[in-house]
C-alpha cells in the first residue's frame, strides 16, 4: 500500500544488525506502541493462534520486560529484559534474552525514532554477541510470525 | 502405511505451530551456527570485505588480489585463509595457480539467516502498522 514503509536489514561488522523501517505515524505513537504493554501485545505476536498472555513492560531505566507467548495448546516461551535508557519518543535502549527455556545470551538493542515527514523513521541496532543468540533469534523469529506469513493481518485487530 | 504417516505429519503441522519439525529445525540451526559465526567474524575486516567484493566480479589469483590492496602476498593469503575457513571462499587448482572464487554455499547460508530474521521482523511490523492506524483513528485521550 505504501512503498515508504519498506524495511531494510543490514549487517554491521560481525555482531551487529541494523534494521530500519518507516511508519505512517508520528514518533510519539510509534514509541508508545513499543512501550505500552497493551499495544505491544497487539503486534509483537506469533503466528496465527499465538497470543501474548503476559506482557510486562516497565518503561523506565532499570524497568523490567517480560513477554510470554503461548499457542494455547501448552506450547510457549518467554523473553525477559531490562530497560537501560529511555528518551521519550526518540530512543529506547534495552537488553533482552529469550528463554527457550534455557536463556540465550543478552541481546543489546537500541531503537531510535526520528520524525520523517508526517511519519517516523525507526532505526533498531541489535548487538548479537554470538552465533547461538542468532540461531535462537532465528528460531524465535519463526515463532514470531514467519509461518503467519503476510495473510489475515486485519484479523489481528 | 507411508500414506498414513504423511497425513499424520500434515495434521501435526497444521494444528500446532510449535511441532517436532520446528524442534528439529532449531537443532539444525544450532549446528550450522558455529559456521555462520565464522562467516560473520570473517566479514568484520574491511580488507576481507574488499577481497569478497573483488571476487564477486570473478575468480582471481592471490597476485591479482594483492595488487589493489598494497599488501604483501602472505598478508593476502592470511586473509584468504580466514575467508576459506569461514566457508566464504574456495580455491581451484589450475596448474601452478590457485585461483579463488566465492563459495556459493557459505554466502547463501548467511544470507538465509538474515532473510529469515528480516521476514520475522517484517511480519511484526506489518501488524504494528495496523496498530498505529487504529491508534490514529482512536486517539484515546492523547493530544492531537
Amino acid at each position: 500500500m505504501n512503498t515508504m514503509t519498506k524495511m531494510t536489514l543490514k549487517k554491521e561488522g560481525d555482531t551487529h544488525i541494523v534494521v530500519t523501517r518507516r511508519f505512517n505515524a508520528p514518533p510519539e505513537a510509534v514509541y508508545r506502541a513499543h512501550t505500552d504493554p497493551k499495544l505491544v501485545q497487539k503486534w509483537m505476536l506469533g503466528p496465527e493462534g499465538w497470543t501474548m498472555p503476559v506482557c510486562m513492560n516497565e518503561a523506565r531505566p532499570g524497568g523490567k520486560i517480560r513477554y510470554e507467548w503461548s499457542n494455547g495448546k501448552g506450547g510457549g516461551f518467554y523473553l525477559t529484559g531490562e530497560f537501560l535508557e529511555l528518551v521519550p519518543y526518540s530512543k529506547i535502549v534495552h537488553v533482552e534474552r529469550m528463554h527457550l527455556p534455557e536463556p540465550t545470551p543478552d541481546n543489546h538493542v537500541e531503537t531510535r525514532f526520528e520524525p520523517d515527514g508526517a511519519g517516523t523513521l525507526m532505526t533498531m541496532r541489535m548487538t548479537l554477541p554470538d552465533a547461538q543468540t542468532r540461531a535462537a533469534m532465528l528460531a524465535t523469529g519463526m515463532e514470531h510470525g514467519m509461518e503467519a506469513s503476510y495473510v489475515r493481518l486485519e484479523g489481528l485487530l | 502405511m507411508s500414506h498414513f504417516r504423511f497425513s499424520q505429519e500434515r495434521n501435526a503441522l497444521s494444528n500446532s505451530p510449535l511441532t517436532i519439525s520446528d524442534c528439529l529445525y532449531k537443532l539444525l540451526l544450532m549446528s550450522t551456527a558455529s559456521r555462520l559465526d565464522n562467516s560473520f567474524a570473517a566479514l568484520a575486516d574491511p580488507t576481507r570485505r574488499a577481497i569478497l567484493s573483488r571476487l564477486a566480479l570473478g575468480e582471481a589469483t592471490v597476485n591479482e588480489l594483492a595488487q589493489p590492496f598494497d599488501m604483501t602476498q602472505p598478508a593476502i593469503s592470511q586473509h584468504l585463509k580466514v575467508l576459506e575457513q569461514a566457508g566464504l571462499v574456495v580455491q581451484r587448482i589450475d596448474g601452478t595457480k590457485r585461483p579463488r572464487r566465492l563459495s556459493r554455499d557459505g554466502i547463501e547460508a548467511m544470507d538465509q539467516w538474515l532473510a529469515m530474521l528480516k521476514n520475522a521482523l517484517e511480519t511484526n511490523y506489518e501488524r504494528l502498522d495496523q496498530v498505529l492506524a487504529a491508534m490514529d483513528s482512536n486517539p484515546k485521550g492523547k493530544k492531537k
